[in-house]
């Protein structure tokens, strides 16, 4: 079969996606039509940079979800007469597509395929690493802010500690199958991974501690699921297997949300030193209210707004974290798919088959640039009227 | 003005120390000395000759003592096997005798590289120096750049000169060096595709290439041609980064009352912007370039090692890679000297540029 | 510039319409609006917030940002067209034509520049004066304006300067090119009372001695009263009456003048035998104006079916260049006497529920502890605070910034522990206990009313929730149902709609968002509210509902209520007692009537003649204090008030700067902190006589 010619790839490629058009359609459809009533959500719709933003981002979620609709090759079947064949190049018989549609890397793969199959992963970490950090940051910036004194001087010491490391530098530290042996990935795991559980039992505590049968309720569901999700997390051993992470992917996950949580931390502390002057906190605290009612349900809801713009930015720059981690071979194994080692993989023979490391390079910039749009849609809308 | 000084001195100090104690004890956990000794000693080494040998080179005892003598306030360890004394000073040529008791960073001695069989305070020398003109190139390329674009795009919010410039900005800060740097490659470096093939075919240019792919040759001699490419990635990077954080600084004083108070003074719109605003406006983004340094030395790993620039970030690699427990020391201690004193000027500048803490 | 004919109007504004433009809609801002201001004319510009004065302002300047736009009329200046001028003729006459002078001070300056390159920028731009000159004009305008050490003063940076150092730099510049007409948008509102009165002062004589014309703008009656020869009224965009201030102020042919003016505690108006009468109603949003008067469903004399019909212009009245925008000025009795108001009984006072003796807080300050080094100073915020209050009682707290009456809230609240003395309540020592150790009856029983209706509710929580969580921390009600009832009944308590309970604060007015602090404060039947300027920021007519609400509440539950407030009006209006800080010391104690006539102590004096007052019948004696208010850090040696004190010649030996005065009772139950001599104290005058009617 003849090759293909670039109008005839992208055509395909469009076809490919199919999924993702029809549920993009319906978000935006169905978020333009209520956008009056969903809040900051539905201002969205009403900036071009934030829905151009938004569009992207969902582009890769919907990828990422339908992606085994969407690959064309099994995206780590090698096909030895594909070795860095040209994008459109015909797939000999037998495969389950009849192209290679992006061409073949060096080990005769599909490209498109595996970059398909990288959102999947890049998708399932980012966001989760950064939520992670978020919680982390939040439950140590708040009362820093708010406490200031010994504790504020102790953390902020601490985070700027950890600031100073070039992330690089902390990376090779952290993530190294040597390290692994050590047991150290686990211990940070369980220290980090404990603060969302912690979060969640102080959020209830402080607010049901009137109405204990509620607060019981709310803490016990909290202290079942948390510790179940904790044990299988951070130490694999989930009684029932549900929970379980791979020991590279935690070394990976593990190293993202301590270089992000530092940061969030000071953000989150810069908001509470400036809002724990307003008169509401004043009169929750001369109502009685205990300190942690007033960081967590008055400080917080109302730090919102910078928290969630600044909560797109860092996903995007922990996207661009795991890149650099696959770029330099860190933490994952030679089959992942992830955008970061593909670069990694295809700039070797970059100046003469260029096709396997820029499909991921466009990939990974398009998400990220996505991202950066949205936050700056969202921190626009924020801040009009 | 001192106070804040020793102060800010004495903060570093400690965080120095809790930072290379964390690299020197992270370089020196287990399964590493385990590879250090098959990698120096023999891949088939039996565990119980690694732990020999483990002790034998003095890595056998507590973790904090190791750390003292590497820092040089403890005295170095010696060993008497049957009369022949080895220990940590007793190298190049010295004997037990003449040896310093000591002889750690303090004392300057930054220890031997087990990749490049060299001592590490010469391969730090020349890695730095060729690390120290990519930076300043870049710096030279990133500093005008973005704080042109910032202006230009804060100076009138909202206009299409705006729009456009801060999707420039964003853009540049969505791209990652290792992705702009395979980029930049494929378009101007590569044989095979980008616009090299064609100026080539057109004879515009003589070699293969418009600029050159790997940036070993700057190393001797550096050229628009060889070192071009290496700088823009890194510059790129952090120029949209800079420039968003001076275009939010800009707008916020454009909107500010003093410069109401300037227009209707009826000061001229290139003045206001020039004589009341800047000043105001740099002040935040002044803090943001110095801060920016870590950031840099990121760049700079990624940058070195995908064109094979045999610099600070290069060198760290290959540390980092082997397990090269004193270079990769050192490696931390000048990127946590760089951090932290990129961090003290940027809150000096930050006084000299701000009349209020200034002078209280 | 051509000579201009000085019996011709420097200003004239005709029929004005200003909108701003939103994604959704077009919002009028100002509409048909005209003013004419004369050479050497004070022109006043007075209205609630939102009323559009300041953009009439900001459309003078041709400064109305991206989305402000002139949809129509004209404004002539010295008969030239200023809607229709290029950017380049209107930039030579903005600062030496026009100028203007802004609410704050701090941020009008530029903080990077020096005061002297920010003043001579003026004259060296408009009449391209050399450098030097301008420099050397700059010194002579800041001596003008009365600053000390001018030459300092021009090196020095803005924050260097207090807030009333600053306003006169702000003034000052306004006057390096002697302007013809000089803009004041509200100059004093973020100025302390005492430092106001002289920038008022100055304002005033500068005008005279450079003949400049001035448009006034402020929300405070009084203000205009000593400052403008005219004034105009503004409601909702539109101006409702102009004329001359005294016309205005005497026979107003607007029913909401009349009613502005009644909600207004001028002397004689007391709590009891005559309250305040409030504007029923809310201020319409731009966008929601009624038809025809937009005052209309807030009067009293509202005609359906006339006052609704058309749209209203305004209309000449019988006097020197009076106008009403109202249809029946004509047909109301303006004299009539008000609607037979409620009297109210006094409330008896019951037993002490509340003692401080000698109360102390200190506080320390600038020392890092991280490593030490730097001496500590400290902060004397409360010094000797002794007094009780009495249950039903309203004992008012008057001072200014820095005079440590936030810091005594604090105190009493819990927040903070004294340094030394006592705070018995209930017969219970408090002042060791902070807030987490107090029982929920304590904490329950001392509440507060905050100042900032913008700030006092948590703009992310609905207003009936925080109610509840209220109660739930108070220990009421047994369960969710209940107290959803007993929110319910809080917000009739303070006169709110049901409704209101599942609103967001965004959704609500200041006045209402301060109604529901007051809710909030009573939910666990407060007996003492510490009400910390529960009406200062909120508008006029607005301020007397929200009084008129607390004590109503008060005498209902016999609250002890603690007024805390720098507004002498308001504070002679309600209050039983009355006690004057100043740095930290209580320097004057005593009932209303006590504080409020002489002896009085010299800042207590000095504080009743700064605060304006909106009647034309009452003339004060004019006593403007030097300099500003010493800084707590850095209080001056012996008697707080020895620098500003105009009666320290009086006592002999250099006391005053020696010692701090002792406590002396001059009659029952009232006590100043003074050297002066008896025989000096009962020769003062009275500050402010009614004139008989």
């Amino acid at each position: 079969m003849e090759p293909l010619g670039w109008g005839g790839i992208f055509a395909r490629m469009a076809i490919q996606f199919w999924p993702v058009w029809a549920a993009l359609i319906v978000t935006f459809a169905v978020s333009i039509h209520q956008k009056r009533k969903l809040g900051l959500y539905g201002k969205l719709f009403d900036s071009p940079i934030g829905m151009i933003g938004f569009a992207i981002v969902m582009f890769w979620v919907f990828t990422a979800l339908f992606a085994d609709l969407i690959i064309t090759q099994d995206p780590l079947v090698q096909i030895s007469s594909m070795k860095n064949k040209p994008p459109g190049e015909a797939a000999p018989e037998g495969s389950s597509y009849a192209y290679y549609l992006l061409g073949g890397d060096n080990l005769a793969r599909d490209v498109f395929s595996r970059m398909v199959m990288g959102a999947r992963r890049v998708l399932a970490i980012a966001p989760a690493a950064t939520a992670f950090a978020f919680m982390v940051g939040i439950t140590l910036g708040l009362p820093a802010g708010y406490f200031g004194g010994r504790l504020d001087t102790g953390l902020s010491f601490l985070a700027n500690l950890v600031l100073a490391f070039p992330v690089i530098l902390l990376f090779y530290l952290l993530v190294t199958p040597e390290i692994r042996d050590t047991g150290i990935p686990i211990i940070l795991a369980a220290v980090l991974f404990i603060f969302p559980v912690i979060f969640f039992i102080t959020l209830f505590n402080s607010r049901y501690f009137t109405d204990p049968p509620k607060r019981n309720l709310f803490i016990g569901i909290t202290l079942v699921l948390g510790l179940w999700a904790y044990s299988g997390l951070a130490f694999n051993m989930d009684p029932l297997g549900v929970w379980s992470m791979d020991p590279n992917l935690l070394n990976v996950f593990v190293a993202v949300v301590f270089v992000n949580a530092p940061t969030v931390f000071r953000i989150v502390r810069g908001i509470v030193l400036d809002l724990r002057s307003r008169d509401y906190v004043a009169a929750g605290q001369t109502r009685g209210e205990g300190a942690w009612y007033i960081m967590l349900w008055e400080i917080l809801p109302n730090a919102r707004g910078p928290l969630i713009v600044d909560f797109c930015l860092r996903i995007g720059y922990t996207t661009i974290l795991l890149g650099t981690l696959g770029f330099f071979g860190l933490g994952v194994s030679p089959e992942s798919p992830d955008w970061g080692s593909t670069i990694n993989d295809g700039r070797r023979l970059l100046s003469i088959f260029p096709h396997p490391a820029v499909v991921p390079a466009f990939a990974l910039m398009s998400l990220v640039l996505g991202l950066n749009l949205l936050a700056d849609g969202l921190r626009e809308e924020s801040l009009r009227d | 003005m001192l106070m804040f000084l020793s102060r800010r001195l004495g903060i570093m100090a400690l965080t120095a120390l809790c930072l290379t104690f964390v690299v020197f004890f992270l370089t020196n956990l287990e399964p590493n000395l385990e590879k250090l000794a098959r990698s120096e000693g023999s891949v088939r080494m039996s565990d119980d000759q690694v732990t020999s040998w483990l002790e034998a080179n003095g890595h056998a005892r507590p973790l904090i003592m190791r750390y003292g003598e590497w820092l040089g306030v403890l005295p170095g360890w010696t060993r008497d096997v049957d009369g022949s004394v080895t220990g940590r000073c007793i190298r190049g040529g010295l004997t037990a005798e003449t040896a310093p008791t000591r002889c750690g960073v303090l004392q300057g001695n930054w220890g031997q590289s087990s990749v490049f069989k060299r001592p590490v305070g010469e391969i730090m020398g020349r890695s730095l120096a060729a690390t120290g003109w990519l930076m300043l190139w870049v710096m030279i390329v990133m500093v005008p750049s973005a704080l042109l674009l910032g202006v230009l795009a804060g100076m009138r919010e909202g206009t299409r000169t705006d729009r456009a410039l801060s999707t420039v900005a964003i853009a540049t800060t969505a791209t990652p060096e290792y992705v702009s740097g395979v980029i930049l490659i494929v378009v101007f470096a590569s044989a095979t595709a980008g616009i090299s093939p064609v100026l080539a075919e057109w004879g515009w240019i003589s070699g293969r290439t418009l600029f050159q792919g790997t940036a070993t040759s700057a190393m001797d001699k550096i050229t628009f041609w060889n070192f071009g490419l290496p700088v823009l990635t890194i510059a790129l990077y952090g120029m949209g980064y800079i420039a968003r954080m001076t275009r939010a600084s800009m707008t916020e004083v454009m909107t500010a009352q003093y410069i109401r108070t300037a227009r209707l003074k009826g000061v001229k719109f290139r003045d206001v912007v020039i004589r009341h605003a800047l000043r105001n406006a740099l002040i935040a983004p002044f803090t943001v370039i110095m801060l920016q340094f870590p950031w840099l030395l990121n760049g700079v790993v990624i940058v070195e090692t995908l064109f094979n620039y045999k610099g600070f970030g290069w060198t760290l690699v290959q540390g980092a890679g082997n397990n090269d427990i004193d270079l990769l020391l050192s490696c931390s201690v000048v990127a946590v000297i760089v951090v932290l004193v990129t961090q003290l000027i940027s809150d000096i500048g930050y006084a000299f540029l701000n009349p209020r803490i200034r002078i209280s | 510039m051509t000579e201009w004919d000085k019996t011709k109007p420097i200003l004239e504004i005709e029929n004005l319409s200003i909108s701003f433009f939103t994604r959704l809609r077009e919002i009028p801002a100002v509409m048909d609006f005209s003013c004419t201001v004369m050479p050497g004319e004070a022109m006043g510009l007075v209205g609630e917030s939102g009323c559009g004065k300041s953009t009439v302002a900001l459309g003078v300047m041709r400064d109305l940002g991206k989305n402000g736009r002139i949809t129509g009329g004209s404004i002539r200046f010295k008969g030239r067209d200023l809607t229709t001028m290029s950017e380049e003729d209107l930039r030579h006459l903005r600062g030496s034509e026009i100028a203007m002078i802004y609410q704050e001070p701090m941020a009008s300056l530029n903080p990077a520049m020096t005061i002297g390159a920010q003043l001579a920028e003026v004259p060296m731009i408009h009449e391209s004066m050399s450098k030097d000159a301008a420099w050397k004009l700059a010194r002579d305008i800041v001596a003008d304006v009365r600053l000390p050490d001018p030459d300092r003063i021009l090196r020095a940076y803005p924050h260097q300067l207090s807030g009333g150092q600053q306003q006169r730099i702000v003034i000052a510049m306004a006057l390096m090119s002697k302007p013809a007409l000089l803009i004041l948008d509200e100059p004093t509102t973020a100025l302390d009372v005492t430092v106001e009165a002289g920038i008022v002062d100055l304002v005033k004589e500068l005008g005279e001695k450079y003949g400049t014309s001035m448009l006034f703008i402020s929300h405070n009656l009084g203000l205009v009263l000593e400052v403008c020869d005219r004034l105009c009224v503004m409601y909702s965009g539109e101006a409702v009456e102009t004329g001359n201030v005294a016309e205005v102020f005497d026979k107003m042919r607007h029913p909401y003048t009349q009613a502005l003016f009644r909600s207004i505690p001028l002397p004689g108006a007391d709590k009891n035998s005559r309250p305040l009468v409030a504007i029923p109603g809310n201020f319409p949003l731009p966008h929601e104006r009624p038809p025809g008067c937009n005052f209309g469903p807030r009067c009293d004399y509202f005609e359906a079916g006339r006052c609704d019909a058309t749209e209203i212009r305004m209309a000449e009245v019988p006097g020197d260049r009076h106008g009403s925008r109202c249809l029946k000025f004509a047909e109301i009795d303006w004299d009539a006497p008000l609607k037979a108001v409620k009297k109210v009984e006094k409330t008896p006072v019951g037993e002490v529920v509340l003692e401080m003796d000698a109360l102390r807080k200190y506080y320390e300050v600038g020392s890092g502890k991280f490593f030490g080094g730097g001496e500590a100073k400290v902060v004397k915020a409360n010094e000797t605070l002794s007094f009780s209050a009495r249950e039903g009682e309203t004992l008012a707290i008057v001072g200014e910034s820095g005079c440590g009456k936030s810091t005594f809230a604090k105190v009493l609240m819990g927040l903070e522990t004294a340094t030394s003395g006592k705070i018995v309540m209930y017969n219970q020592d408090i002042q060791d206990t902070p807030i987490e150790k107090r029982s929920t009856d304590t904490v329950s029983s001392v509440q507060m009313v905050f100042q900032n209706p913008f700030d006092t509710l948590n703009p992310s929580m609905t207003v009936g929730r925080q109610i509840i969580r209220a109660l739930e921390i108070f220990g009421e009600g047994n369960s969710d149902e209940e107290r959803r009832a007993r929110m319910l009944e809080l917000l009739d308590l303070v006169k709110l709609p049901r409704e209101f309970g599942d609103r967001m604060p965004r959704q609500l007015s200041g006045g209402q968002k301060q109604r529901v602090g007051i809710a909030r404060a009573f939910a666990g039947g407060a007996k003492i509210v510490v009400a910390d300027e529960p009406v200062s920021a909120l508008d006029v007519s607005v301020q007397a509902a929200v009084t008129d609400l607390l004590m109503e509440i008060q005498r209902k539950n016999r609250t002890t209520l603690l007024f805390i407030s720098h507004d002498l009006s308001i504070v002679r209006y309600l209050s039983d007692r009355v006690m004057v800080m100043y740095l930290g010391h209580v320097v004057e104690l005593g009932t209303t009537d006590q504080v409020f006539s002489p002896p009085y102590h010299p800042y207590t004096e000095a504080l009743l003649s700064a605060v304006p007052i909106a009647d034309t019948r009452v003339t004060k004696k004019r006593i403007v204090l030097e300099g500003d208010i010493p800084s707590a850090m850095n209080p001056p040696p012996g008697c707080p008030f020895q620098t500003r004190c105009r009666w320290k010649s009086e006592v002999p030996g250099g006391l005053c700067d020696r010692e701090v005065p002792p406590v002396r009772h001059l009659a029952t139950g009232h006590q100043i902190k003074c050297h002066l001599p008896d025989e000096v104290l009962t020769k003062m005058e009275p500050v402010i006589t009614i004139a008989a009617e």
